[in-house]
């Protein structure tokens, strides 16, 4: 553990010029995942800036153009609890709810979720070899215990998957992210935001250096009648995803008018396929139709020595979480199983 | 060195802190208030738990510089006087610790948890207390404790 610098930003812009001005200064807000891995030594800040003082605007903000804006700097909780989320955009809140502790939701910023580390056993030790925490050292995983590990859009150099249950929705509904950097503002859209590992894993996503996350912005479309995130896991709270789908549906009768289905713990980010969601426009909401969907999401997967039950089980999870969709209320805490 | 002024227990401080020292080693090493447990101190088992403006943070993942103005209560600041906080009567009553090393966390996050008014069945409570381990296995007990508490205690005593 290195010691460092700490200093209040007054402003977004200030908050910008103090992170680009220094090679090794990063932003921190609710530190949940920042101070833990600089007390496993992963990371190394020589500054940290607070971005906490921020927080002027309202955490919830209806938009003129029907859509939401969810300040970067709110809580996971006082997002998830906002009565326009709950009420707007359920499949959200259920998703954020569905992840870490009650603790841990109290303090984990919106924007610090989406730059959240990957939980891989070899990024974590420092010994073993890890292209994401040391570029070119190879990975372990690879030929390793890869239980956790993706089972789509991997490369050779990373098979680590990024951990979020709140992105998982967050891709299914389509946001923007609104961003500030040394160069201005500009928006990325989530499609964007994560990137795949390629032959440079270091790199989590498109932000650039000195970029900050301002702001979340939902369109107004919120599934709220028939959604459904479905979380499989080790234990049945307080662990992350092997497979976790976030899937939103409008009907007209029985007919699927609109779909989106999102994937987490499968992959280097959240795994969307518009393909599977158009396959499913004008079919009828049943076990067969998710099951053509899944097939498409899935298509490509490759498993590794223990993680090639993945993609039976998340075939399985998609057609079980259609079905959910279809009856919201019977959903069980922490996102398990319902019948 | 930054200079922290905050209030613990109802109680002004003002401390030097270098900027890397835990909210809970400031709470023990510079305060005394031991009651506060370092557990694993990255955020995964809850024993580290306080109450930070009234709702249950980790202050094994805080930093104390950031808690500036910041309200913090610990589990030596919820009784009143020589009568005890209802969770804590409560967990004496339903046996709801052996060790008794995850109590304080897991008394600060019932707390939190009730005040926070989400987790109503049993599931809902199991779920929203997920973040504090026992070791011992007394969870029946603190399950109880808590299910009482809430049945019984007036929303805004706890």
């Amino acid at each position: 553990m290195n010691p460092f610098e700490y200093t209040r930003a007054g402003s977004i812009p200030e908050a910008v010029v103090a992170v680009s001005g220094e090679p090794n200064a990063c932003f921190v807000a609710g530190g949940t995942n920042l101070i833990d891995l600089w007390k496993y030594d992963l990371t190394h800040p020589d500054r940290l800036v607070d971005v906490n003082g921020l927080n002027t605007d309202k955490p919830v903000t209806e938009r003129p153009d029907g859509g939401v804006r969810l300040s970067a700097f709110a809580t996971n909780a006082t997002t998830a609890w906002h009565p326009i989320i709950e009420t707007r955009y359920p499949l959200l809140s259920k998703a954020i709810g569905a992840g870490a502790s009650g603790q841990i939701r109290n303090m984990a910023t919106n924007g610090g979720n989406l730059l959240q580390r990957t939980r891989c056993y070899y990024f974590y030790e420092p010994q073993a070899p890890c292209n994401k925490r040391t570029p070119g050292s190879g990975c372990g995983a690879l030929t390793g215990y890869n239980r956790i590990h993706a089972i789509l859009g991997q490369s050779d150099s990373c098979i680590a998957v990024f951990p979020s249950d709140m992105c998982v929705a967050l891709a299914a509904l389509k946001v923007v992210v609104q961003v500030s950097g040394p160069q201005g503002d500009r928006v990325i859209p989530f499609s964007e935001f994560h990137r795949l590992p390629g032959d440079h894993p270091e790199q989590d996503n498109t932000l650039q250096p000195g970029e900050l996350i301002t702001a979340i912005d939902l369109p107004e479309e919120g599934f709220a009648q028939n959604y459904s995130y479905l979380k499989l896991r080790d234990r049945h709270s307080y662990a992350f995803a092997l497979v976790s789908v976030a899937t939103g549906l409008i009907l007209e009768g029985d007919r699927i008018q609109e779909a989106r289905i999102a994937l987490g713990g499968v992959a280097h980010k959240p795994w969307r396929i518009p393909e599977a969601e158009g396959f499913l426009i004008g079919k009828p909401a049943t076990r067969e139709s998710f099951a053509g969907a899944a097939d498409i999401l899935l298509e490509g997967a490759k498993g590794y020595a223990h993680n090639s039950f993945k993609i039976d089980l998340a075939k399985r999870a998609i057609i079980r979480n259609g079905l959910m969709a279809l009856s919201p209320d019977t959903q069980l805490p922490g996102a398990r199983p319902s019948a | 060195m930054p200079e922290l002024t905050f209030t613990v227990n109802k109680h002004p401080h003002t401390l030097q802190v270098l900027p890397w020292v835990s909210l809970l080693d400031a709470l023990r090493e510079r305060l005394g208030l031991m009651g506060t447990k370092k557990g694993c101190d990255h955020g995964q088992c809850g024993a580290c738990t306080v109450l930070c403006d009234g709702k249950r943070i980790l202050s094994c993942l805080t930093l104390a510089v950031m808690k500036a103005g910041a309200d913090i209560t610990t589990i030596e600041g919820i009784a009143s006087g020589d009568t005890l906080h209802p969770l804590q009567q409560a967990f004496i009553d339903h046996d709801a610790f052996q060790c008794g090393y995850c109590t304080p966390g897991q008394i600060c996050s019932a707390i939190g948890m009730l005040r926070e008014g989400k987790a109503h069945s049993e599931a809902e409570i199991k779920d929203a207390m997920s973040g504090n381990l026992c070791r011992c296995g007394a969870n029946k007990g603190i399950l109880e404790a808590i299910l009482q508490v809430k049945q019984t205690v007036p929303h805004e005593s706890i």
